[in-house]
């Protein structure tokens, strides 16, 4: 028998745990500041979200408990501690919400959230996450092939890239305010992809994870999940979908070009300069395991690489 | 200070020395060390070893600048607190984190100088710890105990090194440390030239 997230969290105990939320809620309005930390421990219980399971797309690890897959998040949006993106979370506002997705192709568009929902039939997919800082969680999200919307906009031959850019606004992302000794990223976040890694069948544009709507702290309203690549070129909360004739810039490339590259596909024989690659620490595991090439995707995206040297591009 | 006084001092400093300890094993026995206990415990023992380290150095410009004797008192206490904290810091990483996979953590002590100057820096305060002792002070001499325990200053710039480097670009904490690190180091730099002046307009006189 296999073990699946849904076996143990049942609803009744998501209600339970909404009810907890409330009663935190209603603690903090009264406690401050020890009630405002009961709300930040709770996991989300957010709306559930109807999708399908992809069995051709499930890694065969048990999943993530939601409660740390929801809890310890790299959104520097939101603050550089991993926990910030939980504890602050709710000062995004997901709806209204609008992707604009435009640049080298035939129909631009900006798309409404709701639209962007029913674009392709929603699917649930379990994948590995494996995070540069080499952590690893197993996560099933819920979205379809970023392809289905490209295909949508038409793009020009003379695509060859696709940039993503998070929204950028202070006020929803506390993380983006000047600190005292300056930003912690240059904002808005950007990350990219070459076309032909955008439009792989694995690229899953992601609106949801565990049956639920993703939490703002996951990425809401939407986001990529690119799961043979370090995770912060998984883009979040993603306003703008931009196709381009030449490579973009992305966030971490520009603070730190010699740790973070564009491609920054998962590879244990390449070291980030300050640690080995080699192995990973599952998040709820005791000892490290070793990391697999491409995250254990390799024999669906090798084929994208083909005489490139990663070592170089990495 | 009254007798009392410092039976006083010495509870309140051993009860804030024992506290980051304290918390790491209230935060076990509650399950709420992270949802990455391992990492979180290493950097919460890598943070008491560099606070301790830095509480440390600045006993003697605390003592330079208000005159009081008492806080050297405590020198020895916060010293050989600081080791532990490096001791348990290292031994996580071995036995935790790495699991005595010697090999992998051969290669990063030779391959990440963040690593090597960590390494390094608790290396250096083994001597220390190990003459931490009256009776060693007495039978290695005070000026050379005294130059041998010289070796903190680097074993803390070290510390502050290794912080620095490992950390995300963008915390301000390694540097924060750096800079009080600084600061006490500038202290006894000023000391030092004041008493040299000193003496060198005692032998000017005299001539």
């Amino acid at each position: 028998m296999r073990f699946r997230y849904s076996d143990v969290t049942p609803e009744t105990l998501y209600l339970s745990r909404r009810q907890l939320m409330a009663g935190a809620v209603a603690l903090a309005a009264v406690g401050g500041e020890a009630g405002r930390e009961a709300v930040a421990a709770p996991p989300p219980a957010g709306a559930p979200l109807k999708a399908t399971p992809n069995p051709a797309y499930r890694v065969q690890d048990a999943p993530t408990r939601l409660e740390a897959a929801s809890t310890y998040n790299n959104f520097y949006e939101f603050g550089v501690n991993k926990e910030d993106p939980a504890r602050l979370g709710h000062t995004l506002r997901p709806r209204p919400w609008h992707v604009q997705v435009d640049g080298l192709c035939n129909r631009p568009k900006t798309f409404d959230i709701e639209e962007v929902l029913k674009v392709a039939p929603l699917e649930e997919r379990i994948y590995g996450l494996r995070c540069v800082e080499a952590w690893s969680m197993v996560i099933p999200w819920i979205g379809y092939p970023l392809a289905a919307l490209l295909k949508l906009v038409d793009p020009r031959p003379a695509a060859r890239y696709v940039e993503f850019t998070t929204l950028k606004d202070p006020e929803q992302f506390p993380g983006q305010k000047p600190g005292l000794f300056g930003g912690s990223l240059d904002w808005p976040y950007t990350e990219g992809l070459r076309l032909d890694e955008a439009l792989h069948p694995l690229t899953l544009l992601t609106v949801g994870m565990y049956g639920q709507v993703l939490p703002n702290q996951n990425g809401a309203p939407v986001r990529v999940v690119i799961p043979w690549k370090y995770g912060f070129k998984s883009a979040k909360s993603i306003v703008r979908i931009r196709l381009t004739d030449a490579e973009p810039r992305t966030a971490w490339n520009k603070a730190a070009p010699q740790e973070y590259g564009f491609f920054s596909n998962v590879n244990p024989s390449v070291d980030h300069p300050r640690w080995s690659q080699a192995t990973e620490r599952r998040i709820g595991e005791f000892r490290r395991r070793a990391t697999l090439m491409f995250n254990g995707y390799a024999d669906q995206v090798a084929s994208l690489y083909t005489g490139m040297d990663l070592k170089k591009n990495y | 200070m009254t007798t009392r006084g410092r039976v006083a001092l010495k509870v309140v400093v051993w009860a804030v020395v024992l506290a980051p300890l304290a918390a790491l094993l209230y935060g076990f026995a509650t399950d709420t060390l992270t949802v990455n206990p391992i990492e979180y415990v290493t950097r919460e023992l890598g943070e008491a070893t560099i606070r301790l380290l830095l509480a440390t150095l600045a006993l003697t410009p605390l003592r330079l600048l208000s005159g009081w004797s008492w806080p050297i008192t405590l020198r020895r206490l916060l010293g050989l607190f600081a080791f532990f904290y490096a001791v348990l810091h290292f031994s996580v990483w071995i036995v935790l984190d790495h699991f005595f996979d010697w090999r992998t953590m051969g290669d990063d002590v030779l391959k990440r100088p963040w690593i090597t100057v960590g390494v390094t820096a608790l290396i250096l305060l083994i001597p220390l710890a190990a003459t931490s002792t009256t009776g060693m002070i007495k039978r290695l001499g005070g000026r050379a105990w005294r130059r041998l325990h010289r070796l903190v200053y680097v074993a803390a710039v070290l510390g502050c090194l290794h912080y620095i480097w490992l950390a995300k670009k963008v915390l301000i904490q390694p540097w924060v440390y750096a800079a009080v690190l600084a600061v006490l180091l500038g202290i006894r730099t000023w000391d030092l030239g004041r008493r040299l002046s000193q003496r060198w307009t005692m032998v000017g006189s005299r001539g």
